[in-house]
């Protein structure tokens, strides 16, 4: 055996137990999902081929005598819920950098907050969405109770259709406003190279006007990279605070596509349909990932 | 004059910011405190009163209802099983890709690689609905295999241990390799021994994401002696949902095994973090 097939073979050799099970368990599902898409299949009769007929129901509009309405208004409604809860993105990331900054100064105890501020982080899973599920209670709940004190009474949370989804953000904003992000921007914020704040001192820049202009900038790439992920995680979010918290209610106000896909495909038995939603959120992060990879690998240089 | 002023400024500020943090740190504990305050209340005290914040007498008895009457303790072995299985599984699948994709050289190294990369961004979404049908085929649906099987490839956990792999120095390779090591012992005892912290900073990682993992196991399995933690606690809340003290019981249980690994596994996270960061 020549020497190149043999090292052919010992590379193979160690990737074949992962090759193989990423072929069989992502390759050939991804591929699945798509000629999914163009059956209807209730899993219990043999498939029908429908063509596109599965996108022109969930993407199409009709028109009738009352004039144009959409074929399937659930899912656009779902798909603004899904873009209305990823607003909670930029304002995490914005208590992110300000307690990352906060944090920088010269703090004692910094290693202690950090702990503490990470520790929703930890905890996260279905446990602290009962525990909000638990603080939400409009009689009983922590927040209903506190409020009272001070003379307000709460709102009714997760069962109000205009409080449900900023009920779930709040949530999200005290899950992660001191996790990943707050730590990936406490790394930039020490890579910064003190000289440039020096410089800018010595010019008589003010706090905000070095924030502005030296701080920030030089933070790109965080921000860049925790939005990026933030978005593509956001497309797909939602599924377990609506199945466990809401059941995507009050009156679908939580339900987002992520929750939609998995009732047509597990409680609705619509495999078809199911997977053509599902090919729709795959176009939606292929997006977002391509203007990550126009973009991110010229004005990003990583932490 | 000036410096005086700022000085006075700059004390301002840090008073200010540790009352900031002060506050941020409360609303961060208070939520989790409530959470294992109500835990040990009995149920048919006056549980919900924030008059009566602290119980007069820990009730423990919540979590051995929670433990005997929920099937909770077959679920927390359900959790155990599958999560240390997809753990290890899944580093030591990518600890080999890894080194084939950071050292061996073979035909088409580079882009296998990128396809990878490429499938990192598939939503779990995508893959699910055929993972299912999938399942069926096999008829592994409410078994073990379809809870472990799946989660012991990862893309991710082989991306990141390459960009690992990549920073050993290649001398120490060789040194195994006129010793007469052929690659699996310069894999077994050269990079393995070195990367201890990228193993288990992967470790950690994959623990906590498979220990509070939800959909796969809400699709896969029917039987209560099949749910793992999550299931079993969404299940109980359909069931118990107004018992907040039990409920409160079983998310502390849930809570507890990822609070332990994090304090032995603290300084990890930290460069894990920043290790999944360096996506390029």
């Amino acid at each position: 055996m020549s020497g190149k097939r043999r090292s052919n073979l010992i590379g193979f050799a160690f990737l074949a137990p992962n090759m193989t099970g990423f072929l069989v368990f992502t390759l050939i599902p991804v591929t699945a999902a798509f000629g999914l898409s163009l059956f209807e299949w209730n899993l219990f009769q043999p498939p029908q081929f429908v063509g596109l007929r599965n996108f022109v129901d969930l993407l199409g509009i009709s028109r009738d005598e009352a004039g144009w309405y959409c074929n399937d208004p659930r899912f656009w409604k779902f798909l603004g819920n899904t873009l209305f809860l990823m607003v909670n993105i930029p304002i995490c990331m914005a208590a992110s950098l300000f307690l990352a900054i906060v944090l920088n100064q010269k703090i004692k105890g910094r290693v202690i907050f950090r702990t503490v501020f990470y520790l929703p982080t930890i905890c996260s899973g279905i446990g602290i969405m009962l525990l909000w599920m638990w603080v939400f209670n409009p009689e009983f709940g922590l927040a209903n109770s506190v409020l009272k004190l001070v003379g307000i009474k709460g709102p009714l949370w997760l069962k109000s259709y205009h409080w449900a989804k900023p009920s779930i953000m709040l949530m999200g904003l005290w899950g992660a406003m001191g996790g990943t992000s707050m730590i990936l921007y406490l790394a930039g914020l020490q890579g910064v190279p003190p000289q440039l704040y020096e410089a800018a001192e010595i010019d008589g820049a003010s706090t905000w006007q070095q924030f502005r202009h030296i701080t920030f900038p030089m933070l790109t790439p965080t921000t860049f990279f925790i939005f990026i992920t933030g978005v593509i995680g956001g497309f797909q979010g939602g599924f377990q605070a609506a199945y466990v918290m809401t059941q995507g209610g009050p009156d679908g106000a939580t339900s987002t596509v992520s929750y939609y896909i998995y009732n047509h495909a597990f409680q609705w038995f619509n495999m078809g349909y199911a997977a053509a939603i599902s090919v729709v959120l795959f176009g939606l992060v292929f997006v977002v990932t391509l203007i990550n990879w126009k973009f991110g690998g010229k004005k990003v240089n990583y932490v | 004059m000036s410096r005086v002023a700022d000085q006075h400024a700059r004390r301002i500020v840090y008073g200010l910011s540790y009352v900031f943090l002060i506050g941020v740190g409360i609303s961060m504990l208070a939520p989790l405190l409530w959470m294992l305050v109500t835990s040990i209340k009995s149920p048919d005290a006056d549980v919900m009163s924030l008059a009566k914040w602290l119980p007069d007498k820990a009730h423990w008895g919540n979590y051995r209802k929670v433990m005997v009457e929920t099937n909770f303790a077959r679920a927390l072995f359900n959790s155990f099983l599958v999560t240390i299985s997809v753990t290890v599984g899944q580093v030591f699948t990518s600890s080999l890709a890894a080194y084939a994709f950071a050292r061996l050289e073979f035909r088409g190294r580079d882009k296998f690689f990128l396809g990878y990369l490429a499938t990192m961004m598939i939503p779990a979404a995508v893959t699910t609905i055929p993972l299912f049908i999938l399942m069926r085929y096999l008829r592994w649906v409410n078994t073990y295999w379809a809870l472990l099987v799946p989660g012991m490839f990862s893309a991710y956990g082989t991306f990141m241990l390459r960009q690992f792999f990549m920073t050993i120095p290649k001398e120490l390779e060789d040194a195994a390799i006129i010793d007469g090591c052929g690659p699996l012992g310069v894999y077994w005892n050269v990079i393995l021994p070195l990367s201890k912290p990228a193993l288990a900073t992967l470790s950690i990682l994959t623990f906590m994401g498979s220990w509070r993992s939800f959909m796969w196991p809400l699709i896969i399995t029917h039987t209560r002696d099949m749910f793992t933690l999550p299931v079993a606690l969404a299940q109980f809340q359909e069931m118990y949902g107004v018992q907040w003290t039990l409920m409160m019981a079983g998310s502390v249980i849930m809570i507890i095994p990822m609070l332990i690994v994090f304090i032995f596994g603290q300084r990890y996270f930290v460069e894990g973090i920043q290790l999944g960061a360096i996506k390029g």
